[in-house]
């Protein structure tokens, strides 16, 4: 069996690893791309070193991505699912493995293990209306998603993209933006924490667009992706909305060492956000959630 | 989670003594590391040994929160004392492991996998809480979706020599975890000491095909009647002395209190020292380091025993989610208690009581759900 | 005549007066009136009498902050359905940011003095308003703690 057959269905985990491989062991993956989008923040396109056949993943996975001798992270996978000559990731440089990765050239190799984790839930959705709610750097998993709707627009009612960033200065992929703005079957709204005169658009926290409608809040799929804080804004602001917790889906982030569910670390009660997530339905968490520090 | 095997007589016979020499030597002459309770800085740990007559005899211990202590024994027992600080796990799942290496070659770099030879351990002194924490740590490692090939090739070559508890500790409670104090599965051969004024043998039962074949090598002469009904008399002794229990319903009892007061209560004294989860036989949290040597040109992955009371444990970028102690020390035991369940379908407690003794501050988790239950269970 | 009466047509369909009675409604149209902007213009300039309120029916607003030696900085934008200036209800009654026009703006405007003295003898049409108002002010205050927070920040520059 191939490393990553998936079986796209909602909230998945991945399919089973080969038996007797170690899951610790990283492949070498080649860089055939990286970009710089703004200024802490690039896309990385991976192909693998040895040139063998790519693995699918679905739309919100993860994979663990390894710096030779400095260490190794967990990014969301940011590009199209049904492209299968790279795999994709947009990096926000935070720490010493982000930041190493960000001053690598093209042709480098990085240590790759996965995809790992539950997917947002793209088939489920179909034949309802979609909202996807993406703030920061937690637009990027969410990038999967627009690709896969676009690619299949037929199957879903009206669908709202609306992505918050910090400042103008920090909008990521801002061309795909406004082509996928100049869509007429696509609702996308951008706005910014803050701006200065020369801007345009829109200002103001993005939980502020929810409550312009354009979606039928009894048959919508909603799937919210940033800090915590704003998830939990944005929940809110769609249950004002009417749009009930079994429609929400949230990507929840906790420190992973790896992937796998054996190091503790991503816990959170009884889940372990590296396989029972990221992506998680917000009725089934919505308890815990609500706990702080835990 | 086990089934009580009813012990067929037949299956059992009884070992003189001077046997254990033979068993450990038989062991030893298979190619396995005997590893097995040793006195060594004023505790019973489990090393590695090469004769019986490394095993301790004639102590006994005492243990309550906070507190462990070896006494001599009025008897020249080999097993009179229960758990110390060590836990199988430290050799079925080492404190410190390399997962593989890589050496860099040019822009790139190349992978290897360790390539160890598996050890071929033979634990002798295995309590019955002690299989049940291994049982709990297979499951953890061979989780559903991955396994860890290292931990599964360790754990397939090991001899099991189970003993059965004479007595309780003090901070023992498996009886409440259903856990022991007979060991009733998972062995490879169980011994009770049988010890008085007139005797000094020990009955063996033999708990795998491995066992048998063992079993067979040894001078041993069939068990009768009495024999089996003096283990049974020990056992059922050391079940009734249990001196703690843990409450029933205590995994949805720490599910519906999580906001407790008895937590915060419970903080003020919790030092974060990381004892319980170093000492607990079924803790499984590790750190995992990414080094290289002095050249930059080998890497090596380490995987190191963690501990979720560290205060970094729950960083991301910018802070950790368990800031406070309190929600550390929630976290530990509600994993233990609880949610261990949905995760691994049992308990991740088996009652070995070794976090209550080795607690610098005597936190004992029996008291701890017991405080929630009573209070009402307000949160 | 039919102006008023289309003005009352208008305020009652503005999301901001959604489900007004109509003796309220008869009683505030009475200060309004139609204002248009067009685009850079300023509708309202910090420090100035805050005499009017607006109700936007099309066009995006900047709501700015200016700083010396910096550009202005927007803090807010409005658009059609949103209620823009809440300072005319808050004593000294005086602008706190700029309002500047992004496209050609048509609005309602209602005359703030016009209505405060209604509402100081009516107090069952100030409870209405500011009914109305409060929610959307306690929205302003903690969006604006969501923008103060900088969610999107890193880590390091909140300590």
């Amino acid at each position: 069996m191939s490393t990553a057959e998936l079986i796209f269905s909602e909230p998945s985990t991945t399919v089973a690893h080969p038996p007797g491989k170690e899951p610790m062991l990283p492949t070498p993956f080649r860089i055939s791309r990286i970009q710089r989008e703004i200024s802490d923040t690039f896309t990385v396109d991976l192909i693998p070193a040895s040139g063998g056949r790519l693995g699918r993943f679905a739309p919100g996975q993860f994979n663990m991505l390894y710096v030779f001798g400095v260490g190794e992270v967990p990014i969301s996978i940011s590009g199209d699912s049904g492209d299968g000559s790279c795999v994709t990731h947009t990096i926000r440089a935070v720490g010493s493995v982000t930041e190493v990765m960000m001053s690598l050239k093209r042709g480098d190799i990085v240590g790759l293990r996965g995809p790992f984790g539950s997917g947002w839930p793209v088939q489920q959705a179909q034949g309802s209306d979609i909202v996807l709610i993406g703030g920061g750097i937690g637009f990027s998993p969410l990038r999967p998603v627009i690709y896969y709707l676009v690619a299949h627009r037929e199957k879903y009612g009206n669908i709202c993209i609306y992505y918050g960033a910090r400042t103008p200065e920090d909008i990521l992929y801002r061309r795909e933006l406004e082509k996928w703005r100049s869509q007429f079957d696509l609702n996308v709204e951008v706005t910014v924490d803050r701006a200065t005169g020369k801007w345009a658009g829109r200002v103001g926290v993005v939980t502020r667009l929810i409550p312009r409608g354009g979606f039928d809040p009894f048959h919508t799929i909603a799937m919210v992706c940033g800090p915590e804080l704003m998830m939990r804004y944005a929940v809110q602001a769609l249950n004002e909305q009417e749009v009930t917790n079994e429609r929400i889906y949230i990507s929840m982030e906790r420190n992973m060492r790896c992937g796998v569910g054996f190091c503790g670390h991503c816990q959170y009660s009884s889940y372990f956000v590296c396989k029972d997530g990221p992506v998680f339905r917000f009725d089934r968490i919505k308890d815990i959630f609500e706990i702080r520090e835990l | 989670m086990t089934i009580e095997k009813p012990s067929s007589q037949a299956a059992m016979a009884v070992l003189g003594p001077a046997t254990l020499k033979d068993l450990i030597a038989t062991l030893s002459g298979q190619g396995y590391q005997v590893i097995g309770p040793q006195h060594s800085d004023g505790a019973i740990v489990y090393e590695p040994m090469e004769a019986a007559d490394e095993l301790p005899v004639g102590w006994s211990d005492q243990q309550d929160g906070g507190t462990y202590r070896l006494l001599k024994s009025n008897r020249d027992a080999l097993f009179d004392y229960v758990v110390g600080p060590h836990s199988w796990k430290r050799y079925l799942f080492p404190p410190a492991q390399r997962l593989w290496r890589a050496q860099r070659r040019g822009r790139s770099f190349t992978l290897e996998e360790q390539a160890t030879d598996t050890p071929r351990y033979a634990f002798i002194g295995v309590r019955s809480c002690e299989i049940h924490a291994i049982q709990i740590q297979d499951k953890v490692f061979n989780n559903g979706d991955f396994a860890d090939p290292g931990y599964l090739a360790r754990r397939a070559a090991t001899f099991i020599v189970a003993v059965n508890c004479a007595r309780p500790s003090g901070t023992c409670f498996c009886t409440s975890m259903g856990t022991g104090p007979k060991a009733t599965q998972g062995f490879d051969l169980a011994l009770t000491e049988l010890i008085d004024g007139k005797r000094h043998d020990f009955l063996v039962e033999a708990g795998s095909e491995k066992g048998a074949a063992l079993l067979a090598k040894l001078p041993h002469r069939p068990a009768t009647t009495d024999d089996v009904g003096a283990a049974e008399a020990i056992l059922a002794d050391a079940a009734k002395a249990m001196g703690r229990e843990m409450v029933a319903g205590v995994s949805p009892l720490l599910k519906d209190n999580l906001e407790h007061r008895r937590w915060d209560e419970v903080a003020k004294r919790c030092l974060n020292c990381t004892n319980c989860t170093m000492v607990c036989p079924t803790c499984f949290c590790t750190a995992v380091e990414d080094v290289t040597d002095l050249t930059g040109q080998t890497a090596e992955r380490r995987r190191k025993w963690d501990s979720c009371f560290s205060i970094d444990f729950s960083y991301i970028h910018g802070g950790s989610i368990r800031r406070e102690g309190r929600s550390r020390y929630r976290h530990w035991m509600n994993h233990k208690l609880s949610t261990w369940y949905d995760q691994f379908g049992s308990s991740g407690c088996v009652g070995c009581g070794r976090c209550i003794t080795w607690c610098p501050v005597g936190i004992d988790i029996t008291e701890e759900a017991r405080a929630i239950r009573d209070s009402g269970g307000e949160k | 005549m039919g102006e008023i009466e289309n003005l009352e047509r208008v305020l009652r369909e503005h999301p901001f007066f959604k489900g007004i009675d109509q003796k309220a409604c008869a009683t505030i149209v009475g200060c309004a009136a139609n204002e248009r902007f067009d685009a850079g213009e300023y509708i309202f300039r910090e420090g100035g009498a805050a005499d009017k309120f607006y109700l936007l029916r099309h066009g995006n607003v900047a709501l700015e902050v200016h700083v010396p030696g910096h550009d202005p900085i927007i803090v807010e934008t409005l658009q059609e359905g949103d209620v823009l200036g809440w300072s005319w209800m808050v004593p000294p009654y005086r602008w706190r940011a700029d309002a500047r026009a992004l496209y050609l703006v048509r609005a309602i405007s209602l005359d703030a003095k016009c209505l405060r003295e209604k509402y100081e003898s009516d107090h069952t049409l100030g409870l209405e308003l500011f009914k109305r108002f409060v929610p959307i002010i306690a929205r302003r205050v903690e969006a604006g703690r969501l923008q103060l927070i900088d969610m999107y920040g890193k880590s390091r520059d909140k300590k």
